[in-house]
């Protein structure tokens, strides 16, 4: 395995609940958006990030962006740490981008789409005339003619044709990591598989690093080298492809697959696997946040929060059935 | 010629940038049109108004007071000094519409300013600032104007002072609503993602699309200030005697509204057509720059 190109270190955000401007002093209640997560992304794979809506995936990547203010917590690029002493935000930025989900809010209105290439260049210091080239040698490779779209603007484009630009627009600045927010989600399903594919083509010919954050279990089967599932703020199991989804070990991630449909109508499933709504992060349950709605949940695991441990070679799981002598009845599987 | 040496030759493929489709819209509004024309006719009689005028606007004729409209040699009447009423209404354009229109370019870039300053900082910062703005915008425009003015004195640059004060948290409140919008859009923080500082997001991404929406409400201020400029020149506040400006020849002329009806309203008039252009272009503005769909 190849040295990780970025390291997340313990990584927390609490949002204090808005509205509250003048209230000094008090003790404020707070979204625990991402709670104390840490991972690593190794130069040229894709990692995969999934979980159910509002678990954090979306924090995690505007934190890793440095778009929102990390309550703490470390990013390590490349070996330097990026802040004040190592890397600078702005040559952070310069080697990781992002794509975000919306493509229409994602494109400045007033600007043609040359323009909102070349942008993030000429902030980097790239005299325009080179950073416009450079923008039109990016939408042939996205595959937009650029004598015809070049001058255009965003709302005269189709959503696909918009995502290809955000996507152009990321690579502007020859990132190595690309964080990819859902970037295909609200795509049609023949133009997401044209994308996933420029995608793929992009990342071989760049060698570029993705962050691939979906909530579609299917895309990011097909496109990821390592999948890490998020609960409620949390990393619940994380662990190659498919590893993950041939053998998924936490009872969240089980659950998760089961979710998906089947092709073989023998093989449906009728019950949900899981019921309710997800807890309020304002206030997560105690233990592991997934007691709650777990079946195999004991009364230990409202007590004890379960860490990421190993269960087999580049695959470590949060479960307090997967530590040894941890108190849950099934405890001992991982021992064996 | 095959087709690549073709498409190597042809040039790049323009769209109308975003004024070019919004005048295209506009120029199908009929009323927005009928009142730009009626603005530039304005405009022009208040440059050229001294020239225009049949008579001198401020010789006085104790005996040909308040002549009805159409009296021989006078136009539209005479006022109570026996003034010709058509040469004071046309050099009186220009007074009347400089103090409409400055005190709302002052207050439309102060305004701007402090709004997307606010909008965009946001945070406490923002909540000082727009409260601040708040106080004042807590005064009926009116009352304030008055206040104001007559805290500095009489006079026409006190006046304006008053007026651009009267008309900053207005605008300040508007730039501050939609800078705060277009900050969430995900291209800020895309340009933050690129590394791009406050200063450089907000003069690319954020003026572009802001601007647009403050310019439509400040038009539509200008007929407020053409009141309350009048309103001003009226109490005795702005204009004095014997300069001809419309908010002081209608309270001139107010003891004659027996005598006179028509003569007296004749300034009133002029302050009405204004203001309602005024109003209709803001509209037209509006509709046309409505690029949701």
């Amino acid at each position: 395995m190849s040295t990780p190109l970025l390291e997340i270190r313990g990584l927390i955000k609490h949002f204090p609940i808005a509205g509250k401007t003048f209230s000094f002093g008090k003790s404020k209640a707070s979204v625990q958006a991402v709670d104390d997560i840490s991972f690593s992304v190794m130069a040229g794979e894709t990692l995969g990030v999934v979980g159910e809506s509002g678990c954090g995936k979306s924090t995690t990547a505007r934190l890793l962006m440095h778009l929102i203010n990390p309550g703490a917590g470390e990013i390590v690029f490349d070996g330097k740490p990026v802040g004040s002493a190592g890397l600078s935000h702005k040559e952070f930025h310069r080697q990781v981008q992002m794509v975000f989900q919306d493509s229409y809010s994602s494109l400045n209105p007033r600007l043609t789409i040359e323009e909102s290439i070349a942008f993030a260049p000429q902030v980097h210091g790239t005299p325009k005339r080179e950073a416009i080239q450079r923008a039109r040698d990016l939408l042939d490779r996205v595959g937009l003619e650029p004598r015809r779209f070049a001058a255009r603007y965003p709302h005269e484009l189709s959503g696909g044709q918009r995502q290809r630009i955000n996507i152009a627009r990321a690579l502007a600045l020859r990132p190595r990591v690309v964080i990819l927010d859902e970037a295909v989600s609200a795509l049609d399903k023949s133009v997401e598989a044209q994308v996933l594919n420029l995608l793929q083509d992009l990342k071989d010919e760049f060698s570029l690093t993705y962050v691939f954050i979906s909530h579609d279990l299917n895309v990011v089967r097909y496109v990821s080298d390592r999948v890490m599932v998020m609960y409620l703020g949390k990393i619940v199991e994380m662990g190659q492809t498919e590893a993950i989804f041939r053998d998924a070990s936490h009872p969240y991630s089980k659950a998760l697959l089961a979710s998906m449909p089947a092709l073989d109508p023998d093989d449906r499933t009728e019950t949900p696997p899981l019921a309710g709504d997800p807890p309020n992060p304002i206030n997560p349950p105690s233990g592991c946040r997934f007691h709650t709605r777990c079946a195999m949940a004991e009364g230990i695991c409202a007590q004890r929060a379960p860490a990421l441990a190993p269960t087999a070679t580049n695959h470590v799981v949060s479960c307090l059935m997967f530590e040894a002598g941890s108190g849950h009845t099934q405890s001992l599987k991982a021992a064996v | 010629m095959t087709s690549a040496t073709m498409a190597m030759d042809a040039p790049f493929e323009k769209s109308p940038g975003f004024w070019a489709s919004v005048w295209r819209r506009f120029k199908r509004d009929k009323t927005a049109l009928f009142a730009s024309a009626m603005i530039l006719l304005l405009i022009l009689i208040a440059i050229f108004g001294p020239w225009l005028a049949p008579a001198d606007p401020y010789q006085a004729s104790m005996l040909k007071r308040l002549k009805p409209i159409g009296f021989e040699g006078f136009l539209l009447g005479s006022d109570e000094l026996g003034r010709d009423m058509v040469s004071r209404l046309l050099v009186g354009a220009r007074l009347s519409l400089f103090m409409g229109i400055t005190p709302v370019v002052m207050a439309f870039i102060i305004g701007s300013l402090i709004g997307v300053f606010a909008g965009y900082v946001g945070g406490a910062v923002n909540t000082v600032t727009m409260r601040t703005i708040d106080v004042f915008y807590a005064f009926p425009s009116v009352l304030l104007a008055i206040a104001l003015s007559g805290a500095l004195g009489a006079g026409i640059t006190n006046a304006l002072i008053s007026l651009t004060i009267v008309f900053i948290p207005p605008i300040a409140r508007v730039a501050e609503a939609v800078t705060a919008q277009v900050r969430g859009r995900d291209f800020v923080e895309a340009a933050r993602a690129s590394g791009a500082n406050a200063f450089t997001i907000v003069r690319v991404h954020v003026l572009g699309n802001v601007l647009g929406p403050i310019f439509v409400y400040a038009t539509s201020l200008i007929a407020v200030s053409m009141i309350l400029a009048s309103g001003l020149s009226f109490l005795g506040l702005g204009v004095k005697p014997p300069e001809p400006e419309w908010g002081l020849m209608l309270n001139t002329l107010r003891t004659a509204i027996y005598t006179q009806p028509w003569v007296a309203a004749l300034p009133g008039l002029m302050i009405f057509i204004t203001s309602i252009s005024f109003n209709m272009l803001a509209d037209g503005l509006r509709s046309a720059m409505d690029v949701k769909s």
